[in-house]
């Protein structure tokens, strides 16, 4: 493997982590936050997608559509959290399992009604549509490194969102004392709303953005979800910075299993995730 | 309800159920077939959430590995011997299960979900992307298995009531089985371990041996329901250990009410007939298509509504509750 | 002692004469020992540098403020937590960072601060299942949990012995906080421990079952190594033949009752023994 060779997939393989932990990211807040399991939660990355595709098709600009279509999460991620999500904080995490169960269900035929069951494309921005030549034969296209830094940007946006603002302190307390917050009378209940309809969003966002890159598929949400679902578990439930090394890493290993050992690429991520369990079963930058 | 009649209830009902060819109806045979094949897999899964407290969601791994099981075991064009792919797939469910157990119950709750989940994905990659088992398209299993004494041949499965009657037999095996061992020593300690699973501990249980025990056998039962839903089929496909099965067979479980045996079986029932009614489109026309948005507003609504299934609509509207009946 | 013609044993047998055990026992080498036992969260010490022996047939009495480290102790004891340093010698052998299934198994029972039962059970099925943990043949999956009658026996006579025997067939969640306390003890007995770990047993008892209970461990304290943790110092003084006192995860003085009570360190830390004596 030549240099440039290399430097290709290990781009490849960190803007693929890097989209991953905008998904998992929600994810692992939800679950640390609110101490949710949420099934659907690849659902919303699906409905970005399609929002994207549709939009864009409409609008014939990617990020008009992205412009329309945030705000659109933002509130569906309100409303599910105040009608569904809020019923079940006390509940067994079996009846949130069989409710997100439902839920994806129900998105998968909504899904299916109103865009159909087609795969479709999305075109790169006109302005990010260019390559930077590495070699003679080989070249990196600049809109993946674009993702790569819009979720750079995002992911510093959320460590200071969480260590530095006011709000992000009540969100720490809130995964710590639950019951402290409420005494120091802060609305837990907002909280709550902000915080899932924040990971709802940054989940659909990364759809959008990856709309381009990979086709828009039926089952997009379902792939991603697991990938999620290993990426929690390998970082630590509720640790955002587990997130990201986690996705890192299995992006990083997906990315170069591909290519060095196709066979097996698919087993590569549970496999790693074996090993965590083995060694650590709270993750690695879960409290023991 | 006076206690003589729940003991031969189950009787009764299986005696019933064995007449049923006599209805001469291949449809409703055949379904009533599925609906007995899922209640051996949901009983196999209530074993874990209902009276161990371990709630997978990956137990279509286990249901599905027997049936490629038997597709891989058996020769392309010729019969295989039930005698020995029976037990030969059953066996290989309860290994995997051995397996993935020792890795998933170093979890605990959220965590447990997720690996149950990530583990039958795993199963299913290996299957859906590699030439092992057909790929995507799975594989055709063109000769039902033969059981055979010597050269008398005891049920002839391509005969549907026959087969139906296997199904039964093991259903009932199924049932007796579990209401034997969780009636045991071992059943009481699950039991112990799924409401307060820190004083097992300090009682002196090694509560993971327990629970492997659980899940390795909660494995092997779904195997059985796996192998004969794939003689049924006629086809494996990776479709079958994919986690919309692993969330249907939970759905059946809570649906019937967890934690009783009896209501895992209602929970197949009912989830296979609202599938079968919701899907109908003579009844439903356009909209059958997609029933699997009814399908999933159900399933939001018991799991909002109905926590304790049927089992507890039933108990709710027909005798006193149980805490009250309990405060003397 | 001497029957059957053998000769006589350098051990008492098992149902033997207790008061021979006891002396026996007392004077002999400790069953559990700990020597600087230390359980460190993070920067904080819990529990600093301990040692302290068990002997049969004596009660050990640990007192000390709340947060001097007497529940972090017992849970070190039981395999609860695993100790950062030192080591817990039961009859010789380190047990120190085993699980506290395999502790328990080694004859090692505990009660809680907090009730730790099976609220959804029968006061019977509380004490069988905790029976059923001595059995070498736990994993019967055919033969009915309630057809054993040793194991009938041994849960009917823990229940016998903490005086709930009347209660069996009540659902746990259903009886009163006093009656909860005395199963817990009910269910530690019926695994049949040799040392006895007690957190506070008569935490939130009214006067009559805290008589009751005090009789009792009067009673086990025969043949068994106790610690009990304790506030109720009329408890304590009646119980105790040795006492700890714990300041800050730090054994601040050990002794017989008598010697500690005098102990001028005591006495400085508890202003004159007021606060020891009405804690």
């Amino acid at each position: 493997m030549d240099f440039a060779f290399f430097l290709i997939q290990l781009l490849n393989g960190l803007q693929y982590g890097l989209l991953l932990f905008l998904v998992a990211s929600g994810l692992t807040l939800v679950f640390g936050i609110m101490g949710i399991i949420n099934l659907a939660h690849g659902s919303f990355y699906m409905v970005g997608a399609y929002l994207a595709w549709s939009l864009s098709s409409m609008t014939d600009s990617l990020v008009a559509a992205i412009l329309l279509a945030v705000p659109l999460t933002v509130i569906l991620g309100m409303a599910l959290e105040r009608l569904l999500f809020r019923h079940l904080y006390q509940r067994d995490h079996l009846y949130q399992v069989l409710l997100t169960y439902g839920l994806i269900l129900v998105f998968e035929e909504l899904r299916s009604i109103i865009w159909g069951d087609d795969v479709h494309g999305v075109a790169v921005p006109a302005l990010l549509n260019a390559s930077i030549p590495l070699t003679d034969n080989l070249s990196y296209p600049v809109y993946r490194l674009a993702i790569s830094g819009v979720c750079m940007l995002l992911a510093a946006g959320l460590y200071f969102l969480i260590q530095k603002t006011r709000l992000g302190m009540m969100i720490r307390a809130g995964a710590s004392n639950r019951d402290m917050v409420q005494s120091l009378g802060i609305d837990i209940k907002l909280i709550y709303t902000l915080v899932f309809a924040l990971g709802v969003a940054l989940a659909a966002f990364a759809g959008m953005i990856n709309a381009p890159l990979s086709s828009v598929t039926p089952n997009m949400g379902s792939q991603v979800l697991i990938i999620c679902f290993v990426v929690v578990v390998i970082g630590g439930i509720g640790s955002v910075k587990g997130a990201m090394a986690a996705s890192l890493m299995i992006g990083l290993a997906e990315t170069f299993g591909q290519v060095l050992v196709p066979e097996v690429a698919g087993m590569i991520v549970y496999v790693l995730m074996a090993i965590v369990l083995v060694w650590r079963p709270e993750g690695l930058f879960g409290k023991a | 309800m006076n206690s003589r009649l729940t003991k031969f209830l189950p009787w009764l009902v299986v005696g019933l159920l064995a007449l049923f060819p006599l209805m001469e109806s291949t449809f409703y045979l055949q379904l009533l077939t599925k609906v007995l094949i899922m209640a051996i897999f949901a009983m196999s899964l209530d074993l874990l959430v209902g009276y161990t407290g371990l709630v997978s969601f990956g137990h279509a791994a286990y249901f599905g590995l027997a049936g490629y099981a038997l597709a891989l075991l058996a020769p392309k064009y010729e019969t295989v011997s039930l005698w020995w792919s029976f037990p030969a797939s059953i066996a290989i469910c309860a290994l995997f299960a051995l397996i993935t157990g020792m890795l998933v119950l170093r979890t605990r709750g959220i965590y447990f979900i997720m690996v149950t989940l990530a583990f039958a994905q795993m199963l299913f990659f290996v299957f859906h992307d590699t030439k092992l088992g057909g790929g995507s398209d799975g594989i055709y299993i063109y000769a039902k298995p033969t059981m055979k004494l010597g050269e008398m041949e005891l049920v002839n499965l391509e005969k549907l009531e026959q087969f139906y009657w296997l199904v039964l037999f093991l259903m009932a095996a199924t049932y007796m089985l579990l209401h034997r061992v969780l009636g045991s020593s071992f059943g009481r300690a699950l039991l112990g371990i799924k409401v307060n699973e820190h004083r097992m501990r300090a009682l002196g249980f090694p509560v993971f041996r327990y629970q492997l025990a659980s899940f390795t056998l909660s494995g092997a039962l779904a195997g059985i329901a796996g192998y004969l839903a794939a003689v049924q089929y006629g086809f494996v496909n990776p479709e079958i250990l994919s986690w919309h099965q692993s969330g249907a067979v939970l759905m059946m479980v809570i649906l019937g009410g967890m934690g009783t045996l009896h209501g895992a079986v209602i929970g197949a029932f009912a989830f296979v007939l609202l599938q079968e009614v919701l899907s109908n489109q003579a009844w439903f026309g356009i909209a059958a298509k997609h029933w699997q948005l009814a399908m999933g507003m159900l399933i939001m609504l018991v799991a909002l509504y109905l926590p304790q299934g049927l089992a507890g609509l039933m108990q709710r509207f027909g005798r006193k509750p149980v805490a009250e009946a309990a405060d003397d | 002692m001497i029957s059957n013609g053998l000769p006589p044993s350098p051990l008492p047998e098992q149902g033997g004469n207790l008061g021979s055990l006891r002396s026996q026992a007392v004077t002999g080498a400790p069953i559990l020992r700990t020597r600087g036992l230390t359980k460190r969260f993070g920067g904080l010490v819990a529990v600093s540098d301990v040692s302290l022996d068990l002997h049969v047939g004596e009660v050990h009495v640990v007192i000390g403020p709340n947060g001097a480290g007497k529940s972090t102790l017992t849970n070190l004891l039981s395999g609860d937590l695993p100790p950062t340093a030192g080591e817990v010698m039961l009859e010789g052998r380190d047990i120190a960072g085993l699980s506290s299934d395999q502790i328990s198994r080694m004859g090692v029972g505990r009660s809680y601060q907090k009730t730790n039962i099976f609220l959804p059970f029968t006061v019977f099925e509380n004490a069988r299942l905790a029976a059923q943990s001595r059995t070498p043949h736990a994993l019967r999956v055919f033969s009915q949990a309630e057809g054993y009658a040793e194991i009938n026996q041994r849960a009917q006579a823990a229940l016998a012995a903490a005086g709930l025997e009347h209660r069996a067939q009540r659902i746990a969640a259903t009886l009163s906080h006093g009656e909860q306390r005395q199963l817990e003890i009910a269910m530690c007995l019926a695994t049949q421990p040799r040392v006895l770990l007690l957190d506070e047993p008569l935490a939130g008892m009214g006067p009559h079952e805290s008589q009751r209970m005090v009789e009792l461990i009067k009673k086990l304290s025969a043949d068994h190594a106790i610690m009990l943790i304790e506030h109720d110092m009329d408890a304590v003084f009646a119980l105790a033949h040795r006492l700890t006192v714990m300041v800050n995860g730090e054994v601040l003085e050990s002794g017989t009752p008598a010697e500690v009570r005098s102990s001028p360190a005591v006495q400085l830390a508890y202003l004159g023994g007021e606060e020891l004596l009405h804690d």
